[in-house]
């Protein structure tokens, strides 16, 4: 039996969603004989596949480097999962919307009292003005909310697409669950 | 006198009096219609458009809330248009304001969060507004966020229909539209309010709740309406 | 004399046919004897002796006349329900609001002969048995507002306002109000919202006014324009008036031309006169050797007609069919300098920001709208885009409380219905073919 490709990616996150997502426990293992783990933050490898039949995306796109990733892991997967509510809303990463990304900066790196106040510009990518969920920038195929969605939701979703068919999510899960 | 009508709502024979409503007969024969800003004991106003159903040889789409039934009328309430819509509709009011779940004192008891589970919205395809709206805590007890707010005007309704205070109104037009206090002074500050909390029980997300409340914690209470509006018509 | 008042444009090709602008520029409008010397009040005073209210009723429905203020509902329908209403006390109002963007035809009719509206406003009263009434007008109009409070107090001292008007047991007394200038107020349930002092917002009709309407009595709302007919009708009879127009359509529409086109101003035209008459024959046709590519009928709900639907005629039924509307009588001519995109987004934008907010589908979807019509302007859209703005009019359409949300997208499903190579344009080639809309500009510093 060929093992389905999985990938997990994190975005503009808290990783509750992964947490989430190892708290489905015993049934890891029964899981791990029907995927392979080729990508994720938790396994050690740069850079994305060039072929994945499934990926969870959590984390909302905040920067210019989510920007960039969310683009090609959606070229390179067949179902993308926007997996938690950052990923499916923007949720609290885009609680920053309605002020902007410059008033953030500045707030935090130029208001308070510091020696040498500035933003920094070198290594950590630039913000987007407008944090955006994952399905206003790439088309997505599955949505599951929640904050995070339970272990039992990620089972059953995971499951569902393992076994070929699209989850129905409606009753097992909701923004903010 | 009220005559006693008969009528068909999704194939059910249904009966009714004359100066009910759709969705009143509805409920009492156990027919769910979708609402927001409709609330048993307050007037309704036809504002969110969730409740809208099919009235045959109407052309158009009436709200159950606040049309009455008549004599052999013919309702649909849950065609796949309907549905549709009132997907839209949901989809419009979380794209308006700034409703973020996780983060509010109503998550899991929150009126909106329901309906978009029961409709099935579980993302939102048009784009979000992102509104800049300022929070009033300027209240001892109570808080108004008005990134929750979905302008169903209940606050305003229970305020001046049940309280008798008048301190809840609305300002501005279309999508600036904003409930507020007194002549748009700070809650803390009106002289009208009398602290009842009647509106913060009615409000059906967490746009008006209490403080001292983390996530989750707070439960409406909205029952006493119907007590109310009850021991009004019997005393009459 | 204060004849400064607009009258209908020159008539050079005898298209028109002055009816309701019999007397606009022609009698001093601050002089009750000037009105009364061409004949005004004599049809009142006939009325009153010699009709009962059942009568009148009876001419105004077979003479046919439709209302003026945009919808074209049957004149005598309205007043004998308000006349078959319950209810010791009912009112009558004149809809002076006049919200939409260039239309003037209201205004110079209160302007230039109110005495007109004032005398069919009491024949109206008459027929269904009201009592008090009011006429709300934009506060924008202060000369409107100002004869008609002149023109109603000198009725009142020669006593064709008051108690017992002409010895006759009919009481009428009438009162002017102002609008502070919302459009939405030019609605009807609004617009009783208004004048009983609170927030001008419509509420879901039935009932509808006729039933109740002001402090929950019958009240019967009328247009100027409709309530300026009445007196030709009773006075030369109800088959004369419905000689003049089409099957469904009778009498003559007033008609603001504005836009690119020789002569603005107004006219007024036996109903089923075509655009191509109104355009060419009596609007002098389009100037500056440019060639014309739309009208919008129906102000800013209205919908765009095309070029190729020139020869339609202007009545209820055929403007409804070509995506478009009879409304108060605005008509916005455009040239090929006009981008339709641009267009309907003009319109999108008046409408998101008169939105009075109550119901959701006008609120939110009306400035959903508009931002895709922006994005579509800036060279920003896909084609995803593109089909969510027609989910958006079809949803806000069907589902919106009044006819300002109904109607709102009409100007978008007219564009779109006719001219949808633009908006392909704009998305797929990212160009503005009138080179009006942002993408252009890009377009030409790239
Ligand atoms: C948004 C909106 C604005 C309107 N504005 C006007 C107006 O300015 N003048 C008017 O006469 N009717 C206006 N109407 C139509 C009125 O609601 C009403 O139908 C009309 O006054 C009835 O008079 P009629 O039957 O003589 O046309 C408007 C309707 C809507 C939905
Ligand atoms: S359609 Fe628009 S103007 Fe009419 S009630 Fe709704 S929000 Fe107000
Ligand atoms: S519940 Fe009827 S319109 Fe809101």
């Amino acid at each position: 039996m060929t093992r389905t490709k999985i990938a997990t990616v994190w975005l503009d996150g808290c990783s509750g969603c992964h947490m989430s997502f190892l708290d489905i426990d015993g049934a890891l293992l029964d899981l791990a004989d029907r995927i392979d783990l080729v990508y994720s933050p938790l396994v050690d490898r740069k850079d994305f596949p060039d072929s994945v039949d499934i990926t969870l995306v959590e984390g909302a796109v905040s920067s210019e480097d989510d920007l960039a990733k969310i683009r090609k892991v959606r070229a390179h997967t067949r179902t993308l999962v926007a997996f938690g509510d950052c990923a499916v809303t923007g949720n609290v990463p885009a609680l920053r919307n309605s002020v902007g990304a410059e008033s953030v900066l500045r707030r935090v790196y130029l208001e308070p009292d510091l020696h040498a106040p500035q933003v920094p510009n070198l290594v950590v990518p630039a913000l987007l003005n407008v944090v955006k969920p994952v399905h206003a920038v790439v088309p997505v195929d599955v949505f599951i909310p929640g904050c995070p969605p339970s272990a039992k939701t990620i089972l059953y979703a995971l499951t569902e697409l393992l076994d070929g068919r699209m989850p129905d999510l409606s009753n097992r899960t909701r923004f903010g669950a | 006198m009220t005559r006693v009508v008969t009528l068909k709502i999704d194939d059910i024979d249904a009966t009714g009096r004359e100066d009910e409503t759709v969705l009143e007969v509805a409920l009492e024969h156990g027919i769910q219609i979708p609402r927001l800003c409709a609330l048993e004991g307050l007037t309704p106003v036809g504002a969110c458009r969730l409740c809208l159903v099919e009235i045959e040889g109407t052309g158009r789409l009436l709200p159950a809330c606040t049309t009455r039934v008549a004599e052999g009328m013919v309702v649909k309430t849950n065609s796949e248009r309907l549905r549709k819509y009132r997907r839209m509709t949901i989809e419009m009011l979380f794209a308006e304001g700034n409703h973020v779940c996780s983060v509010c004192v109503v998550n899991g008891r929150c009126e909106l969060q329901d309906l978009a589970v029961r409709l099935g919205v579980d993302h939102i395809r048009i784009p979000y507004l992102y509104p800049k709206r300022a929070v009033d805590a300027s209240h001892e007890r109570f808080a108004l966020d008005p990134n929750r707010c979905v302008l169903c005007t209940r606050c305003v309704r229970v305020c001046g229909e049940i309280e008798g205070a008048h301190t809840w109104d609305l300002m501005s037009r279309g999508i600036d539209s904003a409930v507020i206090t007194d002549l748009h002074t700070p809650w803390g500050e009106s002289d009208t309010c009398t602290t009842c909390g009647k509106c913060v029980q009615v409000c059906p997300t967490g746009a008006l709740f209490e403080k001292g409340m983390a996530v989750g914690e707070m439960t409406k209470r909205a029952s006493f309406l119907a007590t109310l509006a009850a021991s009004r018509e019997d005393g009459r | 004399m204060a004849i400064d008042t607009v009258g209908a444009l020159p008539d050079e090709n005898g298209k028109q046919r002055l009816i309701v602008l019999e007397h606009a520029g022609k009698i001093d409008p601050e002089d009750i004897e000037a009105y009364m010397a061409v004949g005004g009040y004599a049809t009142c005073s006939d009325v009153l002796q010699s009709m009962t209210p059942a009568e009148v009723i009876e001419q105004i429905r077979n003479s046919g006349l439709r209302g003026r203020g945009g919808a074209g509902y049957p004149v005598g329908l309205k007043w004998s329900t308000v006349a078959k209403a319950h209810g010791s006390q009912k009112y009558i109002v004149c809809n002076g609001d006049e919200g939409d963007p260039g239309a003037f035809m209201d205004r110079s009719i209160m302007e230039a002969d109110p005495h007109r509206v004032l005398e069919g406003m009491m024949i109206a009263a008459y027929a269904v048995g009201a009592s008090r009434g009011y006429l709300y007008v934009r506060a924008e109009y202060p000369l409107a507002i100002k004869r008609l409070k002149h023109a109603i107090k000198q009725a009142e001292k020669h006593g064709l306002l008051g108690i017992n008007i002409s010895g006759t047991p009919f009481s009428l007394s009438l009162q002017v109000r102002l609008g502070a200038g919302a459009f939405v107020c030019g609605e009807e349930t609004a617009l009783l919202a208004s004048i009983e002092g609170r927030r001008g917002q419509p509420r879901p009709r039935p009932p509808y006014p006729a039933e109740s309407g002001l402090w929950g009595c019958p009240t019967l709302i009328n247009n100027v324009e409709t309530y300026a007919n009445i007196v030709p009708i009773l006075r030369e009879g109800a088959e004369w008036f419905a000689s003049i127009g089409t099957e469904r359509s009778k009498g003559t529409k007033v008609f603001a031309l504005s836009g690119r086109i020789a002569r603005t101003g107004m006219i007024e035209v036996p109903m089923g006169t075509t655009l191509r008459e109104i355009i060419y024959d009596i609007g002098g046709g389009i100037p500056d050797g440019r060639t014309f590519k739309a009208v919008q009928t129906g102000g800013p709900s209205g919908g765009c007609i095309p070029a190729a639907h020139i020869d339609t005629p202007v009545d209820y039924e055929s403007l409804k069919q070509v995506g478009s509307m009879m409304g108060s009588g605005g008509m916005i001519v455009m040239d090929d300098s006009s981008c339709m995109v641009d267009v309907a987004k003009y319109f999108l934008e008046f409408c998101m920001t008169e939105s009075c907010g109550k119901c959701v589908p006008c609120r939110v979807g009306t400035a959903q709208m508009y931002g895709l019509l922006e994005k579509i302007s800036e060279g920003r859209a896909s084609l995803d885009d593109l089909a969510l703005l027609e989910d958006l009019c079809d949803m806000v359409a069907n589902t919106s409380l009044c006819g300002l949300g109904q109607a709102a997208p009409n100007p978008v499903i007219s564009t779109l219905r006719y001219f949808r190579d633009e908006y392909m344009a704009h998305i797929v080639d990212k160009t503005c073919p009138a080179h009006v809309c942002p993408v252009s500009r890009k377009e030409a510093v790239r």
